[in-house]
């Protein structure tokens, strides 16, 4: 596979590291009150669409940023690549 | 033998004779032939036995889908199984020899089991050898293995050498059969980067084993002149021997070129090259393969494929035969008799399915309309043909020919399905192609010479087109369209005797009639009940007319019966080539720590640890074994001093304005008001609460630390705190480099390390127990102002310091150490002297933090904050994890103090089973303590901190051992600290 990486543009899938879902940037609130059934749900359930899917992504040999890769679990097809932190950021996190 | 049966003409070089062997046979052939059409000159049909009945098989194809002709070629190491005698180039010198037979290959011991074949029919093995079923392990699959198989390996180390390779393109053409040249040829011409790539080793496909021309010229001249425009090309880069064996993602493709396999030796160069192609379009150009008619008895030696029988006159100036009849089912079988009798080969008879009028005037041929061959005679060789009428005729060749399919693999290996066309008899590739990927020629079933031409050219042009650039207008070669009428035919149904689909795996019409019967009807079930279409050739020629009495059988199309999924390789790929340089040593590097030359110099025994090799140990003369020399150190280093590298934990670091506030949250105790110049020990979880990796962390300032983690999890540690930097906590301002190839770092450990220190470090710098205390640390300078770090830290539980200097000055560091060290007796000690003294001490290491333990276990639970937001906190809390009764971190001693704990042992409290309901705990570390004199152990057991004093029994049924042991303070040196605090 090819991840057109927003910074450095096409490069191997063998230059990064496979995390998974992009809902590990959906941290829960620590101090909320449904705390430890939120991050046993962020821990331990993830879905598993045929079709697109939001996944991490890290360019470990080359630059060590953290992408978001949108990918058709069905055909391979990348969609849409952007950085982690952007992603992040308009989910709402912040410090 | 002599070569009887070589013809006039060929693209051989009859002036240079290559010499070779078959089992033992001295044969001769020439340049330009390969290792079939060689034997097939000398006269040799016999070349094999089948995988299952051990009947005598000969010469098949001329082509890499060969289901037949399976050799061993060369000897000793470099013996390799299972080659293709028709893709096998010859050299001078090359030794070949049949397999599968048991005593020579024309008396083959186990050639009776062709006689059992009654009972051997699909499904055989799965229904006999049910019962008892303890034996198929055992017995049957072994005694099973034995008689059925094909080659052996050599069992010796592979001497040859195999690379990898990348290399872009805009257009890959895969294929250079004329639709091939055509593409590449037009693309070329329009300046785009195009590989063309073709497994043969001389380009041209099929117009090298017809006589059809193309612009006048003869097919063969013209391929050639096609290719030398090409070379000529800087743009354009032909990589012949090389098959493009698998479509993958994003138009990579992956090729596998046999560099030397054509040579007497690889003379050092690497064997073969697995390559990457990144494409931003492709040209599938593949062909197409002709597949038989199925018949009684139609596996003989001297039954071929009428395409391959030509492709021996025409390309390699060779008959297999000197009485030939050709039986086939359409016009293209035809052009074998006229190409043979043209050159002067007796043709008895052409047999055709249909009936209609000659296709071509084949001097000296019958032509036997509506007919069928149903039987054949010649065990050990084609004698004579029956035909349906019960005539017979005599030959030693029969030319079978039941229509040509497409090489539509590639078009499938992304899931696309093939589509079938009756007009052709043929399945062709269907709507879903790879993306990027264009079809044409044969491969798209545009069979005849003329279309394969021009649209290897139109096809190109859309290509070149659709990446922007602008196609040459030079016409498409030309050539006359050839009669290729087909009428479907796949079995005669009158033969009585078994008929042959699938040469490889023995397959017969019976057979996938008996998986129908059966219930195993889908094309899938089909292949795993009978083995139809496994093993080298993957049922290249068998596949189509097998699904087609498939398809019989249960009244459908073969549309809706389908083909089976075609996944890589296309053809086989060594395992040597899929390893490329990554063996032996090379699979995985060494990373050698900064002062590893002088470790080597002074008697180091090396150990691995993850990629790095670290010195285990430093045997002196005297010695007797590794445990004189550990022990050793442990002394020496307790009673005044020692050096350990450990350069290979990982460093961190970190800074910015919230630095602190990062690793508030990345580790589990709290970091908010380590002050300047101090260490703290930091332990990190997982999301879900298991201990993850620990370490230490100095603030070297006020926005500047430097982080120490496990050797093990340098990697992923740096990983985690990267994702939690970018992904979790995106606005803090902080920055994370890798330093730990940047320092090399000692501990210097012993009550005489601060008196060796400060021979060393510069004058200036007070490291007094007032200035410098336990878990300080600070930037100071060596050797006459040479920058170094400086850390108060002890993992042996002495007083204890490590120091960092620039990696490149490490081997020097260790050198100087050592020299300023000579007054107090100074030891150099390995990784085991380190795990001595840290299970001494009482340190957990990967054996405590192994993935499955939590701080609570590890005695460490109030450590983990509830105060501050931090990766693991939450789930940490979880009641399961907090039980009364839970395993906790101690120490054990035997009470027979003479006795040897064991790692791995599980405690069982006295008087209790030895069961695992009663299972404890186990022991996770042991050694050996020089200090105290008996051995000594780590481990968790049940409520371990409310039980000290009690004797339990360790357990280990794997090694028949019970041992007493009383549970104790996990701290066997020093438990107060006063040493370090020195």
């Amino acid at each position: 596979m090819i991840i057109n990486h927003p910074l450095l543009g096409p490069r191997d899938a063998a230059e990064f590291v496979y995390l998974g879902d992009a809902s590990l940037i959906d941290r829960p609130d620590w101090q909320a009150e449904d705390a430890a059934e939120a991050f046993y749900e962020y821990g331990y359930l993830r879905d598993n669409p045929a079709g697109q899917h939001q996944e991490l992504w890290y360019h470990e040999q080359g630059d060590r940023s953290w992408l978001v890769v949108t990918r058709d679990t069905l055909t391979h097809e990348i969609s849409k690549v952007e950085m982690a932190r952007d992603v992040a950021r308009s989910r709402g996190r912040s410090k | 033998m002599s070569q009887t049966n070589r013809i006039k003409g060929g693209l051989i070089d009859r002036n240079q004779v290559m010499n070779f062997t078959f089992n033992g046979k001295a044969m001769q052939g020439h340049a330009g032939d390969t290792l079939a059409s060689a034997l097939l000159a000398n006269g040799q049909r016999l070349v094999g036995r089948s995988f299952k009945y051990h009947r005598p098989r000969g010469i098949f194809t001329a082509g890499s889908e060969e289901p037949n002709a399976l050799v061993q070629l060369r000897s000793g190491a470099y013996q390799e199984p299972n080659t293709r005698a028709t893709v096998a180039e010859l050299f001078d010198g090359l030794t070949a020899t049949s397999q599968n037979h048991r005593g020579s290959l024309e008396f083959d011991l186990m050639a009776v089991t062709d006689l059992m074949a009654p009972f051997l029919s699909a499904g055989f093995y799965y229904k006999t050898f049910m019962w008892p079923r303890a034996f198929w392990e055992k017995l049957y699959e072994p005694m099973i293995r034995k008689s059925a198989g094909l080659g052996s390996l050599s069992m010796e180390e592979d001497p040859d050498s195999y690379d990898k390779g990348f290399v872009h393109c805009d257009l890959l053409v895969i294929g250079a059969g004329p639709s091939g040249l055509s593409a590449a040829l037009a693309a070329g011409r329009a300046g785009a980067r195009v590989v063309l790539a073709d497994e043969d080793f001389t380009p041209g496909g099929r117009l090298n084993a017809e006589t059809l021309e193309v612009d006048g010229t003869a097919g063969a001249d013209w391929a050639a002149q096609a290719i030398a425009e090409l070379a000529a090309m800087d743009n354009v880069r032909i990589m012949t021997r090389t098959t493009v064996y698998g479509a993958y993602d994003h138009g990579i493709y992956g090729a596998l070129e046999r560099c030397t396999d054509h040579l007497a030796s690889s003379g050092g160069k690497p064997r073969q090259i697995l390559w990457r192609i990144y494409s931003k379009r492709a040209v599938l150009a593949a062909g197409s393969t002709e597949r038989p008619i199925a018949f009684g008895n139609n596996d003989r030696p001297g039954v071929m494929l009428a395409g391959a029988v030509r492709t021996y006159a025409n390309r390699y100036g060779v008959t297999p035969g000197q009485q030939v009849a050709v039986f086939t089912n359409n016009d293209d079988g035809w052009r074998t008799a006229a190409d043979l009798a043209a050159n002067g080969v007796a043709i008895n008879a052409i047999i055709d399915t249909r009936d209609a009028p000659a296709v071509c005037d084949v001097p000296g041929a019958r032509h036997i309309r509506n007919a069928a061959v149903v039987d054949t005679v010649g065990r050990k060789g084609l004698k004579s043909v029956t035909l349906t009428d019960g005539q017979v005729i005599p030959v030693d060749c029969l030319a079978v020919s039941g229509g040509w399919s497409p090489n539509v693999h590639l078009t499938c290996h992304q899931r696309g399905r093939p589509t079938w066309r009756e007009d052709i008899c043929a399945f062709v590739p269907g709507a879903d192609l790879p993306p990027g990927m264009a079809v044409a020629g044969a491969a798209n079933g545009s069979m005849t010479l003329a279309a394969a031409l021009t649209e290897g050219r139109a096809v190109a042009n859309a290509q070149i087109k659709a990446l922007g650039m602008t196609p040459s207008r030079k016409a498409a070669p030309k050539a006359e369209d050839e009669p290729r009428d087909c009428a479907p035919f796949w079995h005669v149904g009158e033969s009585k005797n078994r008929a042959w689909l699938d040469l490889q795996n023995d397959v017969t019409v019976k057979d996938v009639k008996q998986s129908y019967r059966e219930g195993f009807r889908s094309v899938e079930h089909l292949k795993r009940y009978t083995t139809l279409g496994m093993a080298t050739d993957q049922g290249k020629t068998a596949n189509i007319p097998a699904l087609a009495i498939m398809a019989e059988c249960t009244g459908k199309t073969l549309q809706d019966t389908g083909t089976t999924i075609f996944r890589p390789p296309y053809t086989p790929v060594p395992l040597g080539a899929l390893g490329g340089r990554s063996r032996g040593k090379d699979f995985r590097p060494y990373r050698l720590t900064p002062s590893h030359k002088w470790a080597s110099e002074n008697g180091a025994t090396f150990v691995e640890v993850g990629n790095w090799l670290r010195a285990q140990w430093y045997a002196r003369p005297g010695e007797q074994g590794w445990r004189d020399s550990v022990d050793r150190e442990v002394e020496m280093t307790r009673n005044s001093v020692g050096i350990c590298d450990v350069t290979t934990l990982g460093k961190i670091d970190v800074q910015g304005k919230d630095a602190a506030e990062f690793l508030n949250k990345v580790y589990a105790n709290g970091f908010a008001k380590l002050a300047v110049g101090k260490v703290r020990y930091g332990l990190m979880l997982r999301e879900d609460g298991i201990c993850y990796d620990d370490g230490t962390t100095a603030r070297m300032g006020e926005n500047h630390y430097v982080m120490t983690t496990t050797t093990a999890n340098a990697v992923l540690v740096f990983r985690r705190m990267e994702f939690a930097r970018q992904c979790l906590w995106p606005d803090l301002d902080v920055h994370l480099i890798s330093t730990t190839d940047g320092w090399a770092q000692f501990a210097v450990a012993g009550p005489n390390a601060r008196n060796l220190l400060r021979k060393v470090i510069d004058a200036g710098h007070d490291i007094s127990n007032e200035a410098f205390p336990f878990m300080g640390c600070g930037e100071v300078t060596v050797c006459g102002g040479m920058p170094a770090r400086l850390f108060r830290i002890s993992f042996s539980g002495e007083l204890a310091y490590e120091i960092a200097v620039p990696a490149r000055y490490g081997n020097s560091m260790m050198q100087v150490l050592m020299e300023a060290g000579k007054e107090f007796d100074a030891v150099p000690y390995g990784t085991e002297a380190l795990g001595v003294m840290r299970i001494e001490k009482g340190h957990a290491a990967g054996n405590e933090l192994n993935g499955q333990t939590t701080a609570y276990n590890l005695g460490m639970g109030k450590m983990v904050s509830q105060t501050k937001e931090c990766i693991g906190n939450v789930l940490s809390q979880r009641p399961e994890m907090l039980l009364e009764d839970a395993i906790k971190l101690v120490g054990f001693r035997p009470v027979d103090r003479s006795q040897k704990l064991i790692a791995g042992s599980h405690f069982i409290t006295k008087g209790d089973e030895a069961t695992m309901a009663n299972d404890q705990g186990w022991m996770t570390s042991v050694a050996y303590s020089p200090s105290l004199g008996h051995s000594i152990g780590l481990g968790f057991i049940k409520s371990g901190d409310t039980r000290k004093g009690e004797v339990v029994r360790a357990v280990s049924p794997i090694h028949g051992t019970e041992i007493e042991v009383e549970i104790v303070s996990a701290h066997f040196i020093d438990p107060e600290g006063e040493r370090l605090r020195a």
